[in-house]
């Protein structure tokens, strides 16, 4: 955390500044990251030929993109620490709010169908512990209900807290979120993609950085049928930071895609990504595009993006696309790595040697693939679940099915 | 009691220009208790012959035997073969990241055994180790060989080889690149375990220096694939005296 400023009466002129500022930048000239618009004709509907569209199964999106109007909804579960409050607000209120508008299609489409936002919000100066997150879960009731789903988090200036939104069940839904962190706020945020094997998710999280303020945003995608989960960040003062982590595990048929965009539009902000996933069976696909954009203003930032992938058995593909953009050299650094690879045949030749079997020493190497990012997440409780999840996507698939290589 | 017995083992390796034989009939018998050292210039196959033993995919065996206690070694498993009492010692322990050494020693010692170490006792063994190699408790949090020096790669081998307590352990170049108070205490790992009845050893080195530490029962000299010569602890005076041209010539 760099140096804040503590001096109280500046807070408001410096959101309006920024604000301004913001407005002031207009349309963001990444030739990878189309201009932001609640506009629906600013979005048309896809051919699949769209550089931000080329690696989505349309057909397997079941007419999301169409737009029919839905008043179907997710069932809502949550768990609230005094202070902090749930509540529906219009679409009008979310502008005001300072929503980030819509960058593609579904979340221009969830904002339009929507008819409503839903607002958490986190008073200024509430400092949460990490053992007492807010935990929102959203279950889909039917794999054919459509719904959209356009959601607010704000956190006040100097608050801290974590929040975890979960997906369960399944439906076809899009769904916008924007996160609007305050000056020398502190958030750790999670979204969970635990649908059912038959859900759709086109998802969007953008997150606005407050001057001074740090954000964790991990995104974790085990379910569905197809999800595409957009993470953006952008800042509204000098000295933010945003970690984005990620955590997927493909199997067979399922398509998980994962977006991220650092817009470095404010000077000495930071930017870390590292996105990890495993794959396995036939069809499993993963997809992963960094966009990273270092604008001319944004001197002195630095950003790292990495993205490691690990394929199990044969038939799956793993896209993985870090993609800067740079218009001024006067920064501290920015760099990014991209790895996709099947398992090192000199560390199970290591851990065989120790008399581990070759099954079981893939799934140490798996687990210890993951167990370093899982680390990361910062949430105790949600560690456990996720060391958990990735156990039994493993005994699901791996053991039985891996072909036990190099037995001989 | 144990008995490692190497006849006229012939491996090749895959080259870009077809198969190479890199071990051109290599016969060695270690029988319980005793420690063999094979010295041998740089290419001359010591590796090679390490790495067969254990059973490393690279290389091709195409002539020979290798058994242990009678047990037809070459047809099993690379993990068969260490549940069997083999251990390899390497020269570049492998990096395995996020998984802890001490869930790595727990998983080892519990697929050797068949059943998981009792908790209270296997707690103060892997501490017990550690410490008598001079690392301390919170090296069993870190990532395998993950960041380790040199020195803490070999060590995490021989603790490894303490607790593992294999038949017969095969040491590959265990000694290099270790600076002098390294070397005393790995070899004191190493005497340790040839303390116990009937262990053998097979200690692969380039350098004499490791066998002031510890005395070898056969010395043998390894050239270009085969066992040029092999004599008392008195062939490695020779070797620290005169190097290994006598040999070098005797090939050309």
């Amino acid at each position: 955390m760099t140096v804040t400023d503590t001096d109280p009466g500046t807070g408001l002129d410096t959101a309006r500044d920024s604000v301004a500022s913001a407005l002031e930048q207009g349309r963001v000239e990444s030739h990878l990251n189309p201009p932001p618009s609640y506009d629906l004709a600013d979005h048309p509907v896809p051919t699949g030929r769209e550089e931000v569209w080329r690696f989505t199964p349309l057909k397997r999106l079941r007419g999301i993109l169409d737009g029919e109007a839905s008043d179907k909804q997710l069932r809502r579960e949550a768990t609230l620490p005094e202070g902090v409050t749930l509540t529906e607000i219009t679409a009008e209120q979310a502008r005001e709010i300072g929503e980030l508008a819509p960058n593609d299609r579904p979340s221009a489409l969830a904002v339009a169908n929507a008819g409503g936002a839903v607002l958490l919000d986190v008073p200024a100066d509430l400092e949460l512990d990490s053992t007492e997150p807010v935990v929102v879960t959203l279950t889909g009731e039917d794999a054919e209900d459509l719904v959209w789903g356009h959601v607010v988090v704000r956190l006040g200036r100097f608050s801290k807290a974590t929040i975890v939104l979960r997906h369960t069940g399944s439906a076809r839904y899009a769904a916008t979120t924007t996160v609007v962190v305050g000056d020398g706020a502190e958030l750790n945020m999670v979204s969970l993609q635990d649908w059912a094997d038959d859900a759709v998710h086109l998802g969007r999280d953008a997150i606005r950085v407050g001057r001074d303020a740090s954000v964790k945003h991990t995104s974790v995608s085990f379910g569905g049928d197809v999800v595409r989960m957009h993470a953006n960040v952008q800042y509204d003062g000098p000295g933010g930071e945003a970690e984005l982590l990620g955590l997927y595990f493909a199997d067979a048929g399922q398509h998980l895609e994962h977006r991220l965009f650092a817009d470095h539009n404010q000077p000495r902000t930071k930017s870390n990504v590292v996105y990890k996933g495993a794959l396995q069976g036939q069809g499993a696909r993963t997809v992963w595009i960094g966009n990273v954009l270092i604008r001319k203003v944004a001197e002195g930032i630095e950003t790292y993006e990495e993205n490691r992938n690990l394929v199990l058995t044969d038939g799956c593909q793993a896209d993985s696309v870090p993609n800067l953009e740079i218009e001024t050299g006067e920064i501290e650094g920015a760099g990014h790595a991209s790895a996709t690879a099947r398992f090192d045949d000199e560390q199970l030749f290591y851990l065989r040697a120790r008399g581990i079997s070759d099954a079981e020493a893939r799934r140490l190497v798996l687990h210890g693939f993951f167990q370093d990012l899982i680390r990361k997440v910062g949430i105790p409780s949600l560690e456990e679940q996720l060391t958990a999840t990735v156990e039994a996507e493993l005994a699901k698939n791996v053991l039985d099915e891996l072909a036990p290589a190099g037995a001989s | 009691m144990s008995e490692l017995v190497i006849k006229d083992l012939q491996v090749s390796v895959d080259t870009e220009d077809g198969p190479k034989e890199i071990l051109k009939g290599v016969t060695l018998t270690i029988a319980s208790g005793e420690t063999h050292a094979i010295m041998g210039p740089n290419g001359s196959g010591k590796s090679t012959l390490a790495y067969s033993i254990a059973g490393h995919p690279k290389y091709t065996i195409t002539g020979g035997s290798v058994t242990l206690d009678g047990e037809d070694v070459l047809s099993m498993s690379v993990d068969e073969r260490a549940r069997a009492g083999l251990f390899l010692a390497m020269q570049y322990p492998v990096e395995v990241p996020g998984v802890s050494v001490a869930n790595f020693l727990r998983t080892a010692k519990t697929a050797i055994d068949g059943e998981a170490p009792k908790l209270r006792t296997w707690v103060k063994d892997v501490n017990g180790a550690l410490d008598r190699l001079n690392l301390d408790s919170t090296f069993s949090q870190r990532s395998v060989n993950e960041g380790f020096s040199g020195g803490e790669k070999k060590r995490h081998e021989i603790a490894q080889l303490e607790l593992l307590d294999p038949k017969v352990a095969i040491l590959d170049e265990t000694d290099s690149g270790l600076d002098i108070d390294a070397l005393k205490v790995v070899s004191e790992g190493v005497n340790r375990f040839r303390g116990q009845e009937g262990k053998g050893v097979l200690l692969i080195t380039h350098y004499t220096r490791i066998l002031r530490y510890i005395e070898p029962d056969r010395v043998h000299v390894f050239v270009d694939g085969r066992v040029a010569e092999s004599g008392g602890p008195e062939l490695a005076d020779e070797l620290e005296a005169n190097g290994y041209d006598r040999f070098l010539k005797a090939q050309v």
